[in-house]
């Protein structure tokens, strides 16, 4: 019987492709691969020395602008697909969403006719006082919706490139919200087409927070640990904060902490409160309201330029 | 040669569009498949070390462009990785049918532990922790992309020179 057989398995380009002189062509092999890194310590070292308007940050936008288009396109074609996975995903735990809205809605009415009667207490003591406040969201801001345009391949890289830069109006360290309203992050890089968000799960990122129902401050950072929960740290014994509280940014920095966001930018719900003898402050972990694993859409809060002068 | 390279110069940027929109947004059993690094090994273990490296440097460099991240590191991580892997394929995974998926398993390991001590060094806050908790599910990822992968780049960059068939006998 007679079979054929390949003679190799895997089928490469043979020695043809490659110098004939072996030693010619190990010299030639190990100083391409050493000129190649030479060259990106070298992009690399001036790329984190310079300022953001240097020519190696020159390079990279204008690499983004090119790939911009093609980013802007892919992310198009892929919606679709992502909307599809998200609402089949979505329908395993429907049922119980619902039961827990259905319950959450007849509390936030209540809730709201509150609201308002207290509302309206806030603005005529504010007239009586000619009280001017700092920037508040979403008063002060208009949003500036973009898509998300590139998500950090690393894991410990949590950072976004969304596809509004500096042409579009997105400044540095301008706030970032999912399009429900949540805080994810804050512009960290801008180039004139594309910005760099570094959200909120990143361990540089921290945000002066808020107790909406007590008014109690504290420093909203992510924590450690296999969930790696978000933290309201920097909380004293004595102030009060309790399990369901709403978390809101606080619109000011605390000491020397803390980025400055506008005030009353909605964070999540504090989920566990605890103290023990030693430790001077309390152990608070928040829930988010942003699905940070999920986020398509993004809205940069771009300040208004006439800020409305009544109070 | 020069058709080679202009095959890989269309290759990578779309490899990167791909990663860096689509395949970096979802994150199957918390890890995230690098399309990119799949496609540089089958580059790699196709043409050899240099254009390995070369295109690595490619890559890497608009990787950094697309993520506007520190321009420099991916291109000195997949240089070095595109180099290595073309070694392998010049010496050890020469005539080897599992040389893609071994190499591919090996360099995924050493790229993440590499991105971790490089990002370490520029001061940037990185999680061992949360690195070895991602790394065995990105693993099983890119061996699920090394086939379709390299079958799909052996048939972009075709070998040069195909040995023979042999006739084998039997009984």
């Amino acid at each position: 019987m007679r079979l054929a057989a390949l003679g190799s398995t895997v089928q490469r380009a043979a020695s043809p492709t490659y110098p004939s002189s072996r030693a010619a062509g190990a010299l030639r092999r190990r100083l391409v691969a050493a000129v190649l890194v030479v060259v990106s310590l070298a992009m690399l070292t001036l790329y984190f020395r310079e300022a953001d308007s240097g020519p190696m940050h020159s390079v990279q936008g204008a690499v983004a602008s090119v790939l911009h288009p093609f980013q802007v396109g892919a992310e198009r074609i892929a919606r679709p697909f992502r909307d599809a996975y998200g609402w089949t995903s979505g329908l395993v735990h429907a049922r119980s969403e619902n039961e827990k809205l259905r319950k959450d809605l007849q509390e936030l009415r209540l809730k709201a006719i509150q609201n308002q009667s207290a509302a309206q207490e806030n603005a005529d003591l504010r007239k009586a006082l000619n009280y001017i406040s700092g920037p508040t969201f979403p008063r002060d801001y208009d949003g500036l919706a973009a898509s998300v345009t590139s998500y950090a391949t690393g894991e410990w890289e949590q950072s976004l490139v969304i596809s509004a830069g500096g042409r579009n109006g997105v400044s540095l360290d301008d706030p970032v919200v999912s399009s429900d309203g949540y805080l994810v992050g804050q512009v960290t890089k801008v180039t004139r087409t594309s910005s760099e968000v570094t959200l909120l799960t990143d361990s540089t990122s921290s945000v002066t927070a808020r107790d909406a129902a007590t008014a109690t401050l504290g420093v909203l950072e992510i924590g450690e640990g296999p969930d790696r929960p978000f933290e309201l740290n920097r909380v004293r014994k004595e102030q009060v904060v309790r399990k369901g509280d709403t978390i809101v940014t606080a619109g000011r920095r605390f000491g020397r902490l803390g980025s400055m966001f506008p005030a009353n930018i909605p964070i999540g719900s504090v989920s566990h409160v605890n103290q023990t003898d030693i430790e001077n402050f309390q152990q608070i972990q928040v829930d988010p309201f942003a699905d940070f694993s999920s986020l398509d859409i993004l809205v940069v809060l771009v300040p208004k330029e006439q800020q409305d002068p009544s109070p | 040669m020069t058709a080679d390279v202009f095959k890989a110069a269309i290759a990578f940027f779309l490899v990167v569009v791909v990663q860096a929109t689509i395949v970096s947004s979802v994150a199957p059993m918390g890890g995230k498949a690098d399309l990119v690094l799949v496609t540089l090994a089958a580059v790699a273990l196709l043409r050899g070390s240099i254009f390995g490296a070369i295109a690595g440097f490619y890559a890497g460099f608009l990787l950094d462009a697309a993520n506007l991240d520190t321009l420099g590191v991916s291109s000195l991580l997949l240089s070095l990785a595109g180099y290595w892997i073309g070694r392998y394929g010049e010496t050890t995974g020469r005539d080897r049918a599992h040389a893609p998926l071994v190499s591919i398993a090996v360099v995924t390991v050493l790229y993440a532990f590499g991105a971790l001590v490089l990002h370490a060094m520029l001061g940037e806050s990185v999680s061992v922790q949360s690195a070895l908790r991602s790394l065995p599910a990105t693993i099983l990822l890119n061996l699920a992309l090394t086939v379709p992968v390299y079958a799909l780049v052996r048939r972009l960059f075709a070998p040069v020179s195909r040995l023979p068939i042999k006739d084998v006998e039997f009984g």
